[in-house]
């Protein structure tokens, strides 16, 4: 591909093992190549194509294209800002509930010492955190919908339950992030050693001060980092909601897919885009925050 | 919790020191045997009904038809609902092509980066999970737009036939190639799990000085050591894909999952009975995922690697 590595070291690797040393370098580089080609490709230019499409705008009989921040402004005004602040809502509340209910059960698990309720646990949690998406939303119409079946038991109706709504997703988006946290932070549950608990109290450490000093600095990576997780996965979630809600929640998840098929006004294309883009941006934040904890958590526990 | 964090936890065992009387939630409970029981069971007895309940329900609502009594009819039907066999034959399709073609590009610059080129590791990686950060309905705008520059740009062009080609109804690579970039992620972790267990340059050179040639060194020499890690892979990527619907559905195709929304109007108790075999499904695939690795560690690992396997939720 560049002038650097010519082509007939391909046909050279399946050979001698005299020269190894001298083509091992450009080998080697090229079994890699098809991977760097492809999300070159099918990651780069859709990401390109968000990017620039989010700041430029072509003028129909022209064809000339300029840059303008006007899709970026108006994905930031009225309805579209909007669902993107009831998205962050929605992830920030879900992630916290979600987070604290996780560790709760985690904790439960790791200090039963029953190992046959462990492994049966993080098992199911493994099954359930994955149930998202369409059947998940099914499942809960079945259950808490209009004719569900615990709607019908419980008379939830009369109650002012809905499930099609802001707090309805919550009940949802739970069921997946729950079990999420519970992975996430078993792990770093079982790290905390008995060891430094006996350490501690040989000192004289109550239980408050243990955790106080010990079991939070050591967990508070890896329970940011879950919260972060969870926040991430809740916000980029999108076919549990369309499923379920279709769009009286404002989420930007929905109001992107609306503006890709077209029901809104034509030449909204580019403001989908810009909220991708700022999706991206806000995603690519949490991330940035849960890679380093995530490395950070992993030197503690292991 | 934030502001702890800076103070690194090795000084903390030792500053930790000092009788005090107060003690909060579960670790203090921990002491006398009789009350973690309780706390625990009725957390873990919550959990338990938050969690089967829906499944449960989801079950009756499928067999009992009020004023009818108990049917059957939403599972026996479902063969020989409309579409059904369509929409599961794409879907596994799509998912064989992304595996196949998500390991082809994953395994041999993994092991690249094992044998002899150190610095293109964290290119790699990166690549690999810069797929995370996307969530699936902004990579699908980014598609979209790629995709109309066919018809505006390039119908004069031979890639004009690339670009009617990857949007084929019966087989759309347009999916396969979006659901590899979304796989990526998990299939690079578990590969990279799988080969940070065996020494890849010590069973090359082994191999090699026998005088195996590379095309053995890879199929008789490595697979089989990744093994279990390449069936990890594979799984979750086959997981992720008969369950994605974001993508399929705003391109206009129509598998599996975006099947299941399109009859849920006209048959309820159909889509929700194949929401809960789809559930089933996922279950079985995890517990052979998780008795596929014979080596504890990656018994261990394939739970909190499928932790974060799909994305689409």
């Amino acid at each position: 591909m560049s002038p650097s590595t010519p082509a007939s070291h391909p046909e050279g690797t399946a050979g001698g093992s005299t020269s190894r040393r001298r083509r091992r370098g450009p080998r080697t580089w090229l079994a890699a190549l098809p991977l760097l080609v492809f999300t070159g490709l099918c990651f780069g230019v859709p990401l390109g194509a968000i990017a620039f499409g989010a700041v430029t705008r072509t003028d129909a009989p022209s064809g000339a294209t300029r840059l303008t921040g006007e899709h970026l402004a108006r994905s930031l005004q009225g309805p579209y800002l909007g669902s993107l602040i009831g998205s962050v809502q929605l992830s920030a509340l879900t992630a916290l509930i979600g987070g604290v209910l996780g560790i709760l059960i985690a904790q439960a698990v790791v200090t039963s010492r029953s190992q046959a309720l462990r492994s049966a646990t993080l098992t199911a949690s493994g099954v359930l955190a994955n149930f998202g998406g369409v059947p998940l939303a099914f499942a809960f119409i079945a259950t808490v919908g209009i004719s569900g079946v615990v709607t019908q038991l419980a008379d939830l109706t009369s109650l002012g339950w809905s499930l099609y709504s802001f707090t309805g997703l919550t009940v949802v988006y739970l069921y997946f992030l729950i079990p999420l946290m519970v992975l996430v932070i078993a792990p770093a549950l079982d790290g905390l050693r008995p060891q430094w608990r006996e350490a501690a109290q040989n000192n004289g450490a109550t239980a408050w001060q243990f955790w106080r000093h010990v079991g939070l600095p050591v967990l508070a990576p890896s329970l940011l980092g879950g919260f972060v997780l969870l926040f991430g996965t809740a916000f980029a979630a999108h076919a549990t909601a369309a499923a379920l809600v279709g769009g009286s929640v404002p989420l930007v998840t929905l109001k992107i897919a609306d503006a890709l098929s077209g029901n809104v006004l034509t030449g909204q294309e580019n403001v989908a885009l810009a909220l991708g883009l700022d999706m991206i941006l806000i995603a690519g934040l949490v991330m940035a925050v849960y890679l380093p904890l995530q490395r950070r958590s992993a030197r503690w526990l292991r | 919790m934030a502001a702890m964090t800076p103070t690194p936890a090795p000084t903390a065992p030792h500053t930790g020191a000092a009788p005090a009387g107060s003690a909060t939630q579960a670790p203090a409970s921990r002491r006398r045997r009789p009350r973690p029981r309780v706390w625990r069971g009725a957390v873990l007895l919550l959990a338990g009904a938050y969690f089967l309940v829906p499944l449960i329900a989801s079950f009756v609502f499928t067999v009992h038809v009020p004023g009818q009594g108990v049917s059957f009819e939403a599972y026996t039907q479902l063969l020989s609902a409309d579409g059904f066999t369509e929409s599961m034959l794409l879907s596994l399709g799509l998912a064989a092509a992304t595996i196949a073609l998500s390991l082809l590009l994953a395994v041999p610059a993994l092991v690249a980066v094992r044998l002899g080129s150190p610095r293109l590791r964290p290119v790699v990686e990166v690549m690999c999970m810069l797929p995370l950060v996307v969530p699936p309905i902004a990579l699908v705008t980014g598609i979209t737009t790629v995709l109309r520059w066919g018809p505006e740009h390039l119908s004069r062009t031979p890639f004009y036939q690339t670009f009617l080609a990857v949007q084929n109804e019966q087989f759309p690579v347009v999916l396969v190639l979006a659901y590899t970039v979304l796989a990526l992620p998990f299939v690079y972790r578990s590969l990279d799990a799988g080969l940070r267990a065996i020494d890849v340059p010590t069973l090359v050179e082994a191999a090699r000085s026998c005088g195996a040639g590379w095309p053995y060194v890879v199929l008789r020499v490595l697979l089989p050591n990744l093994r279990s890690s390449l069936a990890g892979a594979a799984f979750l990527t086959l997981a992720l894909v008969l369950g994605e619907f974001t993508i399929a559905s705003l391109l206009g195709f129509r598998p599996f999952a975006v099947w299941i929304v399109t009859i849920s109007g006209a048959h309820a108790r159909m889509s929700v009975a194949v929401s809960i075999l789809s559930l089933l499904i996922t279950w079985l695939l995890l517990l052979v995922l998780s008795r596929a690795g014979t080596n504890p560690a990656t018994v261990s690992s394939a739970p909190s690697t499928s932790a974060t396997s799909r994305k689409e939720s």
